[in-house]
């Protein structure tokens, strides 16, 4: 009968989630020092959470917040002080909640066995105050408890007057666990002397489940004062061990007997954090901010009036009016274009979605590291496309860890070297020339090139007599297998190491870039595209086929002069631009195609970059600048290597985007199976390392 | 379905409970006071009765001990919209016969739960 309330569930879930986030950051903050308006903050949006949950059916997320909400009421209201462990366990009871909303938001409510434990915690904390007052409080202390309460009721006569039926009462009870009523007719008197209108029925209710006090007290809340009324919880209930303790609780030791069984899940909890997406609602549904829609539509209607003037100019066309044709032309040009990037303004979010999650891993990071980290974010405001934010966030996260497990030294050793006890870990993003920069950085130890390059040796990933510059050592840290720390930890040794972070950027047509100065700190620069789904390329012609090249790789492009050309070893071709040496790679032969001249002299050559390598790539034609929509090959066919995906040209035909770095590899791996002596110095700075 | 009577001056206020009762599938008559409300209650019966305390003409009070007066009213439920949670006006209005209270303000939500107590 009731209000289809799952048109709001999904309101509700996103109102949520930004309510846990909020008591998260609060929660952080609180660990620097107790704060009243910081806790009222928390409380409120527990309370939301609490009351929204209640609202919509999801008892378990209420009576879970519930306990969370009433420890902050203590601390809000001084009852309480602020510990570390009480910070440390509404912080796990946070994530606990996250865990249950995405659960329920996937339609499949479960009350995880998490829930229970902490459930038991927050009470054991609760009571742990209460066991400084008498004991009765202790018991009463408990809200709820997994038994169950007895309720003795016995109307005054006059009850039904009041418009109350206790029969309904017995309905809502029974939805908050199993109910059974027991019937006591012996106040009924004799038939002759009975008034229709008067209750003479007494009942005795057994309620089981976990339901609070309030929440049966409520039920009967407009009885007051027309029943007597006896709530008491059911033999047993003080029994229960978990309300044990409370008499002891001054002892550290009986709290910390529970607590151990949370920690002996870790994975579980870990597993809490990284889940935080259900994948498929998440890419369902974007928030934009409303300017942006308003400036789409301001677009759309230049767009109509530009529209009505070219049709307007159709009729009776002659050639006098070319000039205002090729004007109107001009500017639906520019009108189409605006209204691109506008539209491509929309998928684009501030990169604070993916900051966000760092304070709280930081926090947690730190302290299981023994490490005094403070976490320094800039430029959060920096928008990138969507798509491109989640898929940076994973490799974002290892950064992070690594520079919390390997750069941040101890405090005892940052001492010893002379440094502030607390390290610094800066997580900064900019826009830069067509680019999202992140960088990550922090004051730690840095990378000790000595041991990377012994190490890189040792498993035969480095030519042993090879002399490496400082920053190929520190490339060195991106191949697979290698690692700087001495032993494999908990934090570091997930699996994914420093080359599958470069992957991921690579495949968002990003790169990576690595500074590091031994004692003084470690840089790790990441650049992206600002959107996946756009490309701003040079079109070229090799051979018969047009082929696009990202602009933002393109150095410069020129025509070969034959003295600035030599060949090494009969085999590698390279090109000497100002003084530096650029190898040359023939597109049309790692393609495959017919074209480019075994001669290159006046042949183009475009000279590209990519991971801090240049190389030129010999072309055909030169043809237009063009703003290209990336449609994937392999969704539409298959990985190709040394392409990065395809694009449909204004006449129609599919025109293939060069992936750079692919070619690179592949003209490597072609150059290698053609020679394998006579290593031609520093002049080749590629094809040391397959 | 079942029935209310709606009563209280506030027009936005009225609407508000009159829309979500009705998408709860619930009738709904509206009344801007305890005189009007009274008349309909003698030309109708309704099963539940919802009305607001401070009221133009008869106030809420007066309404409550006037329906307790009719025959057809003496069981049916009526609640009482006050303003603040303050015992003194619960109190006043089941003293006059209410059967219960909803606190102003309200969410749609909350209604339809405490109607969830009185009918349905």
């Amino acid at each position: 009968m009731a209000i289809n309330l799952s048109q709001f569930h999904q309101t509700f879930f996103e109102e949520s989630l930004e309510g846990l986030q909020t008591m998260e950051t609060g929660l952080l903050n609180l660990g620097r020092g107790e704060d009243l308006e910081q806790i009222n903050t928390i409380f409120r949006a527990a309370h939301s959470i609490k009351g929204g949950s209640g609202t919509f059916g999801f008892t378990q997320i209420s009576s879970f917040t519930h306990e969370i909400e009433t420890l902050l009421d203590e601390m809000r209201n001084g009852h309480r002080h602020t510990t570390p462990e009480a910070v440390d366990l509404l912080l796990r009871s946070v994530d606990c909640l996250r865990e249950m909303l995405g659960a329920v938001k996937a339609g499949a409510p479960s009350e995880p066995e998490r829930a229970r434990l902490l459930t038991r915690e927050l009470q054991i904390m609760l009571d742990s105050a209460a066991g400084v007052a008498d004991q009765a409080k202790a018991v009463t202390a408990a809200p709820s408890g997994p038994e169950g309460w007895r309720i003795l009721l016995r109307p005054m006569p006059h009850l039904l007057r009041t418009g109350n039926d206790p029969v309904r009462l017995f309905r809502l009870l029974a939805e908050l666990g199993q109910l059974d009523a027991h019937l006591d007719d012996s106040g009924v008197p004799p038939f002759a002397e009975m008034d229709p209108e008067e209750c003479y029925l007494r009942w005795e209710l057994t309620l089981r489940g976990d339901v609070a006090r309030e929440r049966v007290q409520e039920i009967f809340e407009w009885m007051d004062g027309d029943c007597e009324l006896d709530i008491s919880p059911l033999p047993g209930k003080q029994d229960e061990p978990a309300i044990a303790p409370a008499q002891e609780s001054t002892l550290p030791g009986s709290g910390s007997q529970v607590l151990e069984n949370p920690q002996a899940l870790p994975v579980d909890r870990r597993s809490g954090t990284d889940r935080r997406q259900p994948p498929a609602s998440d890419s369902a549904s974007i928030r934009v901010r409303i300017d942006k829609i308003d400036a789409l539509i301001n677009m759309v209607g230049e767009l109509v009036i530009t529209q009505a003037m070219l049709s307007q100019l159709g009729e009776g066309f002659d050639m006098g009016r070319m000039e205002k044709l090729r004007d109107g032309l001009d500017q639906l040009e520019r009108n189409t274009h605006e209204l691109q990037e506008s539209i491509m303004r929309i998928r684009m979010l501030p990169i604070s979605f993916a900051f966000n999650r760092f304070p709280r891993l930081v926090h947690d990071l730190s302290q299981k590291l023994g490490k005094k980290v403070s976490l320094r974010l800039s430029g959060e405001q920096t928008e990138l496309d969507k798509t491109v934010m989640e898929k940076i966030s994973d490799p974002l996260v290892h950064l992070v860890r690594n520079a919390l497990d390997h750069g941040i030294e101890s405090p005892h050793d940052r001492v010893a070297a002379g440094k502030p006890e607390t390290g610094v870990l800066h997580l900064n993003a900019y826009h830069h020339s067509g680019n999202i920069v992140v960088e990550v950085s922090d004051d730690g130890a840095g990378i000790q090139k000595v041991r990377l390059l012994e190490k890189a040796r040792r498993q035969g990933l480095a030519a042993a007599d090879e002399d490496l510059t400082d920053d190929k050592i520190l490339e060195l840290i991106f191949l697979p297998g290698i690692t700087t720390a001495q032993e494999i930890s908990d934090v570091s040794g997930r699996g994914v190491g420093m080359d599958v972070v470069r992957r991921n950027i690579r495949e968002l047509g990003g790169n990576i870039e690595i500074r590091s100065v031994e004692g003084q700190g470690t840089t790790i620069t990441i650049r992206l595209p600002l959107t996946l789904a756009i490309l701003d390329g040079q079109l070229v012609r090799i051979g018969r086929e047009n082929c696009i090249i990202p602009l933002t790789s393109i150095c410069e492009s020129l025509q070969v002069e034959a003295q600035n050309v030599s060949a090494i070893a009969g085999q590698v071709e390279i090109y000497t631009l100002r003084g530096s040496h650029i190898p040359i790679i023939r597109l049309a032969g790692v393609f495959g195609l017919n074209g480019n001249q075994p001669d290159l002299t006046n042949s183009l050559l475009v000279v590209v970059e990519a991971d801090g390598q240049r190389v030129g790539l010999v072309v055909d034609e030169l043809l237009g600048q063009q703003q290209v929509v990336i449609k994937s090959l392999e969704t539409n066919f298959k990985r190709v290597e040394g392409v990065s995906g395809a694009t449909i040209l204004g006449d129609g035909t599919v025109a293939l985007i060069v992936d750079i770095a692919g070619v690179i590899a592949l003209s490597r791996r072609s150059m290698e199976r053609g020679r394998e002596s006579e290593r031609a110095g520093s002049a080749v700075p590629i094809g040391e390392r397959a | 379905m079942a029935s209310v009577l709606a009563v209280d001056d506030s027009t936005s206020m009225r609407n508000m409970v009159s829309f979500t009762l009705k998408s709860a599938g619930y009738e709904v008559v509206e009344a801007a006071c305890g005189q009007e409300a009274l008349q309909i209650a003698q030309t109708r019966k309704v099963d539940l009765v919802l009305t607001d305390i401070n009221m133009p003409n008869m106030d809420g009070l007066s309404l409550i001990k006037a329906l307790r007066a009719l025959p057809t009213y003496r069981f049916t439920p009526i609640l009482t919209l006050t303003t603040e949670s303050a015992a003194d006006m619960k109190q006043r209005g089941k003293a006059a016969g209410a059967t219960g209270w909803i606190v102003k303000p309200f969410n749609p939500e909350q209604l339809l739960a405490v109607m969830k107590k009185v009918i349905g």
